[in-house]
This record gives C-alpha cells, structure tokens and sequence, in this order.
C-alpha cells in the first residue's frame, strides 16, 4: 500500500507530516510513499531530498489523493481534501472532532476511515504517537523563545562591569506537557521560575524541572487529574477567586507569563484578567498558548502581537509548532510512523485496522461507513489513581495534655512504687544485718544505680566494644587476688596466684580489643 | 603504705570506670572513654599492690605481665568475627578466677578463726581484717563468698559451653540431658541445701559440692540455649561476671570491686533486656531455651520463591537511587563483611544513597553487625537501628538482605499464630524490591517459613553470600 503526503494548505502552515526519515522506516514496514510536491520545503526538506529517501514526488493534490491509499496530514483537512477521499482509503491527521462535527460527517458519507491524531489516548503504550504532547513540547519551548525575543532584558541574572542584572522572573500557568517544556527552557535560560496547576499531583513533576510550585492555601477537594485522563478538569468558582487572588498578588512581580491553561472541549478559563496586565511592568511579556480557544489573558487576539497601553506585550499566535515546522515535522512525522507501526503488526505493507485495540479503537473516528466517535473509554486507566492520603487524627490540645498527664502519673506510680519496695527491702536487710555490712550495700545499691543511669545511654552500635570494656574492668577481680597473695598457706597463694594470671590476660585484651574496635568506627 | 590513700585512690578509679562506660553512648567519645577505663584499673591494681595485705609484688607483677602478654597476643590476632567466641572465653576466665578468690576467702578465713587472740593481733592485710569480725559479720561473710564462688562456677562452665557454641566447637543447637530442667532445678536446690549446710558448720565439703552443682549448672543451662539466642547468653554470662565480682567484693570489703562488679553486673542485664526486647520474648523463655510451638494454625505461604543471577541483581542496583542493606549472621558466617563494604563504596560512587539497617539481634552479640562493617570500613553514620530505618522501607529502591532471615520475616506482623508473632522486624518488604542473599532454601533459627521470600517483589540470590557477592562486583564497576 501506499501513503502519501500534500503540501498543507492551511495558510502559515509550515509543518509536513512526512520526512525523509520517517519515510525510510515506513518502507522498512513495507509501503511505499508519496509526497506532495514541495510539500516539505516550508520545513526544510527539498524535494530531492525526499527522492533520494525513495519517495514518489507527485505534482498536485489530486494525483497524490488518486495515488495514496493512506494519506497522513497535519492540519484537518479542508473540504476539498475531504472530497478526494474514497472508502478504501484511510486519512491520519489531527481532526479536532468534537469541533468539526460537519467535516466528520462528510468524511463518513465519502467512507473513508479517519484517524484523528488528537484523539490518541493517553495511556503509556501510546506516548511515542502522542502527537498532541509532541507539539506542546515544541509550543512550550517556542513560547519561551518568543517571549525573549519581545522582552528587552536577560533571563539570567548576572553581574557584570557594566553593572547588575537582576533575573527575569517567569511564571508558568498550567503544567501540562507544554507547560513543563516551558519550565525547562525557562530554567535553563537562568530565569527565575514559578508554575501554577490546578492539579496538585503535578508539584513533584514541577518541582524536579527547577521551578517553584504556586502553593494555592485552598481547603478543597482538589481534583486529580487521574479521573480525567491526565488532564485538569474545570475548577469550583471558590477556587477559581483564590486562584485570580493569587496571580494578582504574583503579577507585579513576573516579568513573564506564559499561560497554557486548557480543558479539553471548552473554551480556555481566562486567568489573567485585564487588572493584572494592567499591574504588571511596562516591557514584560504575555504569551498565551491557549490563544486558539479564546486565550487565557483577557487581552489576547489570537494570532496576532499586541502590546498594551502600559508597554505589556502580549503574544497571542497559535502556530508555535508551525514556527519551528522543522523540529515539530520530525516529531510528527514520527508519531505518525509509530501508528503506521501500530497499524502493521505483520510489516507487510497492508494495514490492520484492529478495532480491538485500545489506541487504534480510541484513535479512529469514522471507519467502514459511520462514525465511531466518540469512542468508549479505554480499557487501561491512563494515571493511576492517587491514593488519598489518610491524615493522622489531629489531637486536640487537651486531648494531649490529658494523654501527657495520664503518662506521667503511670510514670510516677510506677517509679514510687519501684522507690518503696526496694526502700522497703533495704531497711529490713539493715534491721538483720551489721553497720559494717550495710556501708559495703550502700555502695553496691548506688553502683547498680549508677550502672543502669549511665548504660540506657550506650548506643546500639556499640554494644559490642561495651561488653568488651566490662569484661576487661570486670577482671577488677583482680584486687581480691592481689589481697589474699601475700598472706596465708601455699594453697592460697597458688589459687591467688593463677586468679592474677588470669585477670591480667582479661585487663589486657579487653581493653585493646575495644580500642581496636572502636579504632574501626568512622565517620564517611 | 596507709589505708586511707588505697581508699581514696578506689574512689578515683570508681569515677574513672563510670566515666569509661558512659563514654560508650557516642563513637567518637567512646575512643576517650578506652583510656578512661586503662587508666582506672592502672590505678586500682597500683593502689592495691601497695595497700595493705598484698605481698610478692615481683609474682604479682610478673603474673600480671605473663598474662597481659597471652592477652595482647590474643586481642591482636583475633578476628572480628571471631569477637563473640573471645567476649565469651574471658567472661570463663573472671567466672574461674571469682571461684578462686572465695575459695582462698574460705581458706583465710579457717585459718584466722583457728588462731589465738595474740597471733590474731600480729596478723595484717586481708586476714587482719578477716581477724577483726564478729559472729554476725562472719556468717555475713560466709553467705558473701558461697554467693561469689557459686555465680563464678556457673558463668565460668556457662561461658566454656557458650565460647564452645559460638565457635562451632560445640552443636549450636539446644541440646539437654533427660531430665531438662529438672536437673537444674535439682542442682539449684542442692546448693540451696549446701549454703545451709555451710552457713552452720562452715565446713569446706558443702562448698565444693555446691561448686560442682555450679559449674553443672552453668554446663547445661547454656546447652540447653540454641546459637542465634546467644546475644543474650553473652550479655546474660557478662552480667553474672559482674555480680560475682560484687559478691567476692563483699565477701572481702573490698568497695572498689562491688563498685565495679555492680556496673558490669547492671551493664549486662540492660543488654539482655534490650536483646530480649528485641526478640519479643521474655528472659525467662531464652533462658528456658528453644520456640514455643505455634499457638495456632499458622498461616500457609503462598507464592513461590524466585531466583536471579548476579547479571540481574547488577542491572536493578544500576537503576536504583537508594539502597537499603540488611546484614544478619549469615554474612558474618561467609566472612562477606569486606565486599558488602566494597559494593557499598561502588554504589556510593555512582551517587546512590546506600545504608545499613541493623536489627538488635542480627549476629550473636549485641552489636555484633556495626563492629564487623566497623571492620570493613562501613562509615557509622549510615549504619542504622530498625527504629532509624523502618519508616523509610516504602521509600526505598532497593533492599539487600545478607544471611538474615528472621529478623526480616513479615510473619512478625502478618500472622498472630506465628511463633515470632509481634517480634519487631524490619520491614523490607516495603520496598520495591528485595534481594535476598541466601545459601539456600533453609528456614531460619526459629524452624519457621519465611513469607518473605515468597514476596511478589522477592528475588532470591542463592548461593555463599561471599562468593554472591563477589561475583556482583565483577558487574558493577
């Protein structure tokens, strides 16, 4: 079979969804491919470069739609497009369906099958053709490179002979995909970087890419982006003045906004209403990726560059990807590979249109003569859920200090209780025994005290060197036998004697076996 | 020389021993502490040899210089492995030497009670002092140094028999004659009988046959005791040597000695809790030896256990951030404690968070794990105790366990009918994997399963922890 690209005809687009290299790997999966003349030259890619990649380069539309059983485009296609289709062929491009309900229906009534490229679920196996998350890389990083391009000052800070250079501080509304390339370029330039999301969830992923996390003080279930595939969902009026109360509060500060704020199938909430560009400084710089559903900024015009009364320039193009079409054709053209590859389990140059598969199934919107749109959930949960985390029961300050009070009385008793028995047991020992004998337990009882103080303090670690060291003072022993050998019979001096033999060699490797012990402990 | 400076010199090396085991709660100050405690039995040995009642200075002092050499020797050669055998083997010979000086307390005091007023006058040192007691203080006396020589028998055969388990000279498993503890309850009674017997004649024969009952005592009590409660035996024998030594004190009024004999007495009973703590099991019941039987139907394990090389052990060790290393007896067995060392460097190299958790018990003496990785040059600062480390299991990348097996078995927790049921453990299996180094499929001390190593997030890594781990070095640079 074969798969053909036309040059796109939306105005301004630059982007083609065929390169040379992606049509080398389609051949290896068997097809053979076509291309619009002149249909990469807006991206950089020669006609004869596509030649010698092996491609057909036909001269119009027509010839290559006549030609091509499956037609891989970027843009959706126009109403012409539509009519060169036929039920045997396949159309893969964006679609927008929700949106071009019309176009839909005619591309059913022509029979052909269409899949939409916006319409890839977002489940892990799907991400090498998830073209939506592709082009907002590229928008993310565009955004950053426009917004330089119109703001007159460094991103970094620096200090130089010539002077100070305070940073740029640049605040990221929404961190989906385009948001976190945006924090990424952004800290990479050396800006200050501060990003905001609904979704709570997303301030790990924030965080690791070097900005700081907007932490909105709200006291509501915050949705979770699990429930809706990976994306944020709308926002409770509440939440939405606590968030409007915080941006004002950022707004004289940034010197750059990007918003790139959407929910699926709704226009995009407005957040940075006319109040704040108002109080932001004269040459800072909006841009707003969501220009194309109306723009998160209320100032914005879509598709177009204004700068306001109080010198704020707000950038409002919808074709970033388009900008830098030869990055965003090579990602695309792959992503489109990746569904070829999907589409062709056996490589042989015929496609499968499996309806069983979870992302061909959630991909195809109109296949075998009726819409499939929209299709049912897909098996796989995109996100896990996150597990709501159960907070430990706060207890009150009472409740504590009555837990403390009743602690320190079961502390007290047991302590009195211990204090009088053993008072009890040492005074009837002193009832029965001798002055000379109770002086010697006097001494014994506080050793023991003393002992049991100063032991609970030895560390676990070195338990071992402890037993070491009383082993070696416990052959203290030692006095006794050194008392008895100078008096008495031979029998006395020969047992005393071998008690001192003994003792000496436990002084002696006692000690240094600790001090070789605890020689080996260090600190990294 | 007078009495008075002997005293005062006690007093000094009191406060020196004090300070030379309080000196132990931190690993720097503890290296101070050694010298504190040198240096107070320098003093206490010096002060005693010129006091009153000693003589033959030059036996005294070449008795003391053969034996220190036989212990330097000792101390220099022996392994860190080898450490519980040798704190075993000196705790017999303070035991043996306790016996020895209530004998000659014995001996002395026949001999001064057969003199004449006269002669007692003309008697200095101990016997002068034996010479100036009363009824009372005599029968106090006699009952002081029966108690001595008694703990001395029992903690000198008890250590024989431990040293003989610890070093593998001896089953480790609990062995009893017929009879069990019927026996030693017999011989506990007979020397009952003997102190009453000696405390009214005040013949040597009670004493000796209350001796013998001692040392069979202390014989079959520790072979009745299997191999991993032995952290408790050691500390438990370190007690005893300890109270001996307070008992001989008594018996010769001597303060230093009971000063001493109390600290370590108290010293080792602390350890004992904490190690019987540590077990989840009452003294009583390590001392009675062996586990209890299940106290109902256990829980059966499910799963299988599975296997991995080397190759994969290395491949998840490169993907990991942090690493949690367990070590237990088994790696002290394979003497694997230097390329658990060498890993750890390797792995702190490429960056990763390594540490050690060390439950109270691993090893057979207390602390037995941080001395050997103390050994290996393992820092101490990330050798940690369960209760450091336990909370952070979830968090963890990687967990190896190394030759332990009960201390990690989540039976503990999962199975109230198991008979480690509500042991503390440390919780590995939290983490998202396990390598379990291990020489086979075998239980562990207890005899009980490990479901552990049925975990789905389980990887069994058989084989000599020395040679298993050797052979991961070589794949990982």
């Amino acid at each position: 079979m074969k798969i053909g690209s036309p040059r796109e005809v939306f105005p301004g687009e630059a982007r083609v969804a065929m390169t040379p290299d992606s049509a080398r790997a389609l051949q290896k999966l068997g097809y053979a491919c076509a291309i619009e003349s002149g249909a990469g030259k807006a991206a950089g890619f020669s006609d004869a470069a596509y030649a010698d990649a092996g491609v057909e380069v036909l001269g119009s539309a027509e010839e290559l739609f006549a030609a091509s059983d499956i037609i891989a485009k970027v843009r959706p296609p126009t109403d012409t497009e539509v009519g060169l289709l036929s039920d045997d062929k396949t159309l893969i491009s964006f679609f927008y369906p929700a949106s071009n309900e019309a176009l839909m229906e005619a591309a059913k009534e022509k029979g052909a099958s269409v899949i939409a490229m916006d319409m890839v679920p977002r489940i892990s196996r799907a991400q090498k053709m998830d073209a939506l998350s592709s082009m907002a890389n590229i928008a993310g990083y565009r955004a950053v490179i426009e917004a330089g391009n119109n703001f007159g000052r460094f991103f970094t800070g620096q200090v130089t002979a010539a002077g100070k250079v305070p940073p740029a501080k640049v605040l990221i509304v929404g961190a989906g995909v385009a948001g976190l390339a945006a924090i990424g370029t952004s800290t990479s330039l050396g800006a200050i970087t501060y990003a905001f999301d609904v979704r709570p969830e997303v301030a790990e992923q924030i965080e690791s890419m070097g900005a700081e996390f907007v932490y909105l003080d709200f006291e509501e279930e915050q949705t979770d982006g699990a429930a809706t595939g990976g994306y944020a969902a709308p926002s409770s009026p509440e939440f939405r003045l606590k968030q409007l109360e915080k941006f004002r509060e950022l707004a004289p500060e940034m010197d750059i906004v990007i918003t790139t704020a959407l929910i699926p199938n709704r226009d995009a909430p407005v957040l940075w209403t006319k109040d704040m560009v108002e109080m932001m400084k004269p040459g800072s710089v909006i841009v707003d990726l969501a220009a194309e559903r109306g723009g998160n900024c209320e100032l914005t015009v879509k598709d177009e560059k204004i700068v306001t009364d109080n010198g704020v320039t707000i950038v409002g193009y919808t074709d970033f990807p388009s900008r830098m079409a030869a990055q965003s054709s090579t990602l695309y053209a792959t992503n489109i590979r990746h569904m070829m590859t999907d589409l062709t389990p056996e490589k042989d140059g015929q496609v499968n249109h499996n309806m069983e598969d979870d992302v061909i199934r959630g991909a195809t919107i109109t296949h075998e003569g009726a819409i499939t749109f929209p299709p049912p959930p897909p098996k796989i949960q995109a996100i896990a859920a996150q597990k709501k985390k159960e907070p430990a029961k706060e207890l009150t300050r009472e409740e504590k200090l009555e837990l403390e009070k009743q602690a320190f009385k079961a502390q007290t008793r047991q302590q009195v209780t211990l204090l009088v028995i053993g008072a009890a047991l040492i005074l009837g020992v002193g009832l029965v025994a001798p002055a000379s004998f109770m002086q010697h337990f006097i001494v014994f009882v506080l050793a023991i005290f003393v002992g049991f103080q100063v032991i609970w303090n030895v560390s676990h670690a070195l338990h071992t060197p402890l037993m070491a060291v009383t082993n070696a003072i416990s052959s203290i022993i030692i006095l006794g036998a050194l008392m008895q050998i100078g008096s008495g019979s031979f029998l006395v001096i020969l047992l005393a004697a071998l008690s001192v033999f003994m003792a000496g060699i436990n002084i002696f490797g006692g000690f240094l076996v600790t001090r070789r012990m605890l020689a080996m402990f260090q600190k990294s | 020389m007078e009495y008075g400076f002997t005293t005062a010199a006690y007093v000094v090396a009191a406060v020196l021993f004090i300070l030379s085991l309080g000196g132990l709660s931190g690993q720097e100050s503890a290296k101070r502490a050694v010298w504190y405690g040198i240096a107070g039995m320098a003093l206490a040995v010096f002060a005693t040899l010129i006091g009153p009642g000693s003589g033959l200075w030059l036996l005294s002092l070449l008795l003391i210089a053969g034996g220190g050499a036989i212990g330097v020797v000792v101390a220099k050669r022996v392994q860190m492995t080898e450490m519980p055998q040798l704190v075993a083997a000196m705790h017999s010979l303070v035991g043996l030497a306790a016996v020895f000086v209530g004998f000659n307390a014995h001996f002395e005091l026949g001999r001064v009670l057969a003199m004449d007023e006269t002669a007692r006058e003309a008697l200095e040192g101990f016997a002068a002092v034996l010479a100036h007691k009363d009824g009372v203080e005599q029968s106090i006396l006699r009952v002081e140094l029966f108690l001595g020589i008694f703990i001395g028998a029992v903690t000198f055969t008890g250590s024989v028999v431990a040293f003989g388990k610890l070093a593998g000279k001896v089953t480790s498993a609990a062995t009893k004659l017929p009879g069990g503890h019927l026996l030693n309850a017999g011989a506990a009674v007979l020397s009952l009988l003997c102190l009453i017997w000696y405390f009214n004649t005040g013949g040597f024969f009670p004493l000796f046959v209350m001796t013998l009952a001692g040392l069979f005592i202390g014989y079959h009590l520790i072979m009745g005791i299997g191999g991993a409660d032995m952290p408790v035996v050691v500390s438990m024998l370190n007690s005893y040597s300890g109270w001996a030594a307070a008992a001989i004190g008594f018996s010769l009024g001597n303060d230093l000695l009971i000063v001493v004999g109390a600290l370590v007495g108290s010293s080792g009973a602390i350890l004992s809790y904490i190690m019987c703590k540590a077990m989840n099991r009452s003294f009583i019941s390590v001392i009675l030896g062996g586990f209890g039987g299940p106290a109902g139907e256990q829980m059966a394990v499910e799963g299988e256990q599975v296997a991995i090389d080397a190759d994969g052990v290395a491949a998840t060790l490169e993907d990991a951030d942090s690493v949690i290393i367990v070590p237990g007896y088994g790696m002290a067995v394979a003497q694997a404690q230097q390329n658990v060392a060498e890993l750890t460097r390797r792995l702190r190299a490429k960056g990763k968070e390594v540490r050690f958790g060390i439950h109270p018990v691993a090893g057979r003496l207390p602390g037995h794990m941080n001395v050997l990785l103390a050994e290996a040059k393992v820092p101490y600062d990330i050798v940690l105790e369960m209760d450091e480390i336990n909370d952070d299991f979830p968090e963890t990348d990687v967990v190896i366990v190394i030759g332990s097996n009960d201390i990690v078995n989540p039976a503990a927790q999962e199975d109230p009918n198991s008979p480690i049921a509500g042991m503390p453990v440390l919780e590995v299996w939290k983490a998202k994997t396990v390598f379990v180094s291990k020489r086979g499929q075998g239980t562990g001390y207890s005899g009980i399963e490990n479901p552990l190593f049925y975990k789905e997030n389980t990887r069994m890594f058989f084989g000599d922890a020395k040679k298993s781990l050797d052979d991961l070095l070589t794949r990982i640079s």
